[in-house]
């Protein structure tokens, strides 16, 4: 086992544990917490991947700036100190049994897949080489191909923070 | 690592995510479980442009294949950066009215 | 010259359709021209129809159409015109006119609607009848006998404001139907047996058939006459009968419809003779039905009530006839009752039109100043039933009476008990109503005047026919040549000649003339000074309650019956048929109640949904094969 491999794993539990607590957590903030430790995981994946630019725009936007959102959000009602009421318990089983069943029903596709189909046999993610996750060429691609998008994504923000500000007037 | 790990681990945050959804009756937390399950969705993006772009880097050193799927997790997440701010004002607003964040009050869609 | 046979019928169908259709926008008068000249030009069809069956003999079958046409039964809608359908033709025919020709006057306070309704349902009356005895088979006889009962409820019920006169309508057609059962389960028989039920055919294969089967034929098809002509035990809805206007009660329940089951048995003479059990069942029938009605008679109030009675001993009289083989006497009886029994229903309609529809004979008397060609008329009626010579009933009776003889004296002994009843009642009833003096009230007396000259035209030609008509059968010892036989003949091919001395012959003729004359006397000599006013009290409550089989259907048919669809109705319709119906209904319901709960309003619910509909949807996808090989495997 080299680094690599090892820091595969010990990135992946750390995510499903994180992303477990999240869950489970009766704090609020708690679960943001562990919201956050989960985004630094899946960041860390990033450059083990090798997409360095995705991992750090991950780090800034998704862990700097939604989840401080959230925070602010959660302060703001003091959720903090709500008890949350004792939810239908058949709501609650029957949505993890959904879920249960949903993850259980795709991994078995992908598990009797993994031997046969020619999509899947023999193919690697690349670790640690390849420079497409390097803010060069992700930047030439995204300002010559797509740079359509690119402005329109402008826009996006501009009518969601419009939005925003429109939803949340005191009026 | 071989493709089929990272699938499963995009597979068990997304389940996660769901199972969350499902679970929890604090908006907040609910929003953020879907905030999970667009980042389970993104690493997984980001594996298979790896996996593309490492065929083809096998080939040749300077291609490009599989930088497709790096942009679209960059717009997934400007997407996600909107759909936040908007969707927590719409929360504020809720607790301005109900002074609860509890999904359950919003039953307004009943019968 | 054959094809006349088609406007018989087809003139009273007109008539009843102008009239039936038209009766809200024609006149009264025109109307009654209508309905009275369709049956007149039927007479005068059936006047010539009649002398060329009397000169060329029968007429071949005429076949309109195929009627039924399924594999190999073919049932053709034919006519056949012999001597036998001839003659009923023109007694329905001709009566059929008078009475059509007497209703005009009798009905004139009706409103011209209600007037219309009333011939047209007399015109189709008269239709059904014609095609009862025109039909070639007994599927149109059978028509014919299903219209006739329609037109008799029809006219029953014709004040339908009434709802006695509904009840005793309804009682008509129930009991009718009862046996029409009979009747069609006889048909039913006979097509399975023979394949065809055209008279010549029948006829001509009956020996084929085996006793038990000629058996069962003759005593259900008897079961229907038992219906239709009134006899024990169908006999109790012709009293009640009387609640419909005095002319419908001449025409169908006197002359003509109850006349039907003794045409259908002289029609399929040839069977009943091959059956002795049927014949002597059809004898003691008739012969307990003619002297159980006739002590009815005796103590009856409402003159329709005696007439009604005296009708049903008569037919019994007839279906002694038929049982002991004389079909000629019974034919022969017919003809003279339908005369003298139209005879004195008009006259007692005339006498409840003088008397402004009082119809108790307690409240009449010494009407035969006032009233005198309905006086005459109607003694001369009294005296033709009674059997007294030469009028008509005593040459029709002796023949009937010297058959019964031939075959058993204790027949005759009853027979001719019963004729001494006749006698007695009917005298009873005229001395009550024409003799003596005047009971009722001081209006009624004022406004007693004869009828109109359309009512006592039909009289006097009834009365003369009454007086004239046995002379076509004079028998040999008194002279004659019986011409009515020799007609009949073709026809009535399984007659059975009794052989009697002449001696003996000449005794019974006396015996009954006597019986009959000393019931007159004692009759007029009792009644005509002070009548019984008071209720009848012993014996005679019991007669006059018609010996209570009226109760004792009641209880033991009717109410049983009503039990037992109160029971259906409250247990099977409302519980089990309505339970089912409702309950699907209710179950709709339900299971949309429960999920409208779906639609909760809560966001995790739906998202559940939805996952659960992903996972559903992705096992689906990826195992197809598997689930369509474990569905094969399953319903294969």
């Amino acid at each position: 086992m080299d680094t690599t491999q090892i820091l595969f794993w010990f990135l992946s539990g750390l995510a499903l544990v994180s992303a477990l607590m999240v869950l489970l957590s009766k704090n609020p903030i708690h679960s943001i917490l562990w919201l956050i430790l989960v985004f630094f995981a899946i960041s860390g994946h990033y450059v083990l991947l090798n997409a360095q630019f995705l991992a750090i725009v991950n780090l800034i936007v998704y862990a700097g700036a939604i989840m401080v959102l959230f925070l602010f959000v959660v302060m703001l009602m003091n959720l903090s100190k709500e008890k949350e009421d004792q939810k239908n318990v058949w709501m609650k089983l029957s949505g993890i049994i959904a879920g249960g069943c949903f993850l259980i029903s795709t991994c078995n596709v992908i598990f009797n897949a993994q031997s046969t189909s020619k999509e899947l046999v023999g193919k690697v993610a690349l670790l640690k080489e390849g420079n497409i996750g390097l803010i060069g060429p992700l930047g030439k691609a995204l300002f010559s191909d797509y740079v359509v998008p690119f402005e329109i994504s402008s826009v996006l923000f501009l009518s969601a923070m419009v939005g925003a500000v429109v939803i949340g007037k005191k009026d | 690592m071989p493709i089929q790990y990272y699938i499963y681990l995009a597979l068990a945050l997304f389940s996660i995510g769901v199972i969350g959804v499902l679970v929890r009756k604090n908006a907040i937390i609910v929003f953020m479980c879907i905030e999970l399950m667009l980042n389970a969705v993104n690493l997984l993006l980001v594996a298979f442009s790896k996996m593309h772009h490492g065929v083809a880097f096998a080939a040749d050193k300077t291609s490009t294949a599989g930088i497709d799927g790096q942009l679209f997790v960059f717009f997934i997440m400007v997407v996600a950066a909107a759909e936040v701010s908007v969707g927590l004002a719409i929360i504020v607003m809720l607790y301005r009215n109900t002074h609860s964040v509890d999904v359950n009050f919003l039953n307004r869609l009943k019968n | 010259m054959s094809k006349l046979v088609y406007l018989i019928p087809l003139f009273p169908l007109i008539g009843f359709l102008i009239n039936g259709l038209g009766r809200k926008s024609l006149s009264k008068s025109a109307i009654g021209v209508i309905g009275s000249g369709a049956i007149l030009a039927s007479f005068v069809t059936s006047l010539v129809l009649f002398f060329e069956v009397k000169n060329h003999g029968a007429i071949p079958v005429q076949q309109l159409f195929t009627f039924i046409d399924v594999q190999t039964l073919k049932i053709a809608f034919a006519f056949q015109v012999d001597q036998l359908s001839s003659l009923f033709l023109l007694i329905i025919t001709g009566i059929g006119f008078l009475i059509h020709l007497y209703s005009t006057a009798y009905m004139h306070e009706e409103e011209p609607q209600h007037f219309g309704r009333y011939f047209a349902y007399l015109n189709l009356f008269v239709f059904s009848m014609l095609l009862l005895v025109l039909g070639a088979n007994y599927v149109i006889m059978f028509i014919g006998w299903e219209g006739v009962g329609l037109c008799s409820y029809l006219l029953i019920g014709y004040w339908f404001k009434n709802d006695n006169y509904n009840y005793a309508a309804k009682k008509a057609f129930v009991m009718n139907r009862i046996g029409d059962l009979g009747f069609l389960l006889a048909v039913f028989w006979l097509i399975v047996r023979l394949g065809t039920v055209n008279y010549a055919d029948v006829f001509a294969a009956a020996n084929h058939l085996s006793s038990f089967d000629i058996t069962a034929i003759t005593i259900l098809l008897f079961v229907g006459a038992m219906g239709k002509s009134a006899q024990i035990p169908l006999y109790t809805w012709l009293p009640d009968a009387m609640a419909g206007p005095t002319p419908v009660s001449a025409l169908i329940h006197a002359a003509t419809m109850v006349t039907a089951g003794i045409y259908m048995i002289a029609r399929s003479n040839v069977l009943y003779s091959m059956s002795h059990v049927t014949m002597n069942l059809v004898a003691i029938i008739g012969l307990v039905t003619a002297l159980f009605a006739a002590t009815i008679a005796i103590k009856q109030n409402d003159i329709k009530k005696v007439l009604a009675y005296s009708t049903v001993s008569q037919l019994g009289y007839m279906f002694l006839g038929l049982g002991v083989g004389a079909y000629t006497g019974s034919v022969f009886h017919v003809m003279t009752h339908a005369f003298f029994k139209a005879l004195l229903f008009l006259g007692a309609g005339s006498v409840i039109h003088a008397m402004h529809h009082e119809q108790d004979i307690r409240n009449m008397g010494g009407l035969k100043k006032k009233l005198p060609i309905t006086h005459i008329t109607f003694l001369i009626g009294c005296i033709a039933i009674s059997g007294i010579p030469p009028f008509s009933g005593f040459f029709s009776k002796d023949e009937i009476l010297a058959a019964a003889y031939a075959h058993s004296p204790i027949y005759w002994g009853v027979g001719v008990a019963t004729a001494g009843l006749t006698a007695f009642y009917m005298f009873r009833l005229y001395a009550t109503t024409f003799l003596g003096t005047f009971r009722g009230t001081h209006d009624q007396e004022h406004h007693l005047h004869e009828s109109p000259s359309a009512m006592t035209i039909p009289l006097i030609v009834l009365a003369a026919l009454s007086v004239l008509g046995g002379l076509i059968g004079v028998p040999e010892i008194l002279g004659g040549h019986h011409e009515l036989h020799h007609f009949l003949s073709p026809v009535l091919t399984t007659e059975q000649h009794h052989e009697i001395e002449h001696g003996t012959e000449f005794m019974l003729m006396g015996i009954s003339v006597a019986l009959a004359a000393i019931a007159i006397a004692v009759a007029i000599l009792r009644y005509s000074k002070k009548p019984e006013m008071a209720d009848a009290t012993g014996f005679g409550k019991v007669l006059a309650n018609k010996w209570y089989v009226d109760e004792l259907y009641d209880a033991i048919v009717v109410k049983p019956l009503n039990a037992m669809a109160v029971f259906f109705k409250n247990i099977i319709e409302k519980s089990g048929i309505d339970g089912v119906v409702n309950g699907v209904g209710k179950f709709v319901s339900y299971g949309s109640r429960q999920m409208r709960l779906l639609q909760s309003g809560q966001v995790n619910a739906y998202v559940l949904m939805m996952v659960l509909a992903m996972v559903v949807m992705l096992l689906i996808w990826l195992q197809e094969g598997f689930i369509v090989k474990t569905f094969v495997k399953l319903f294969n």
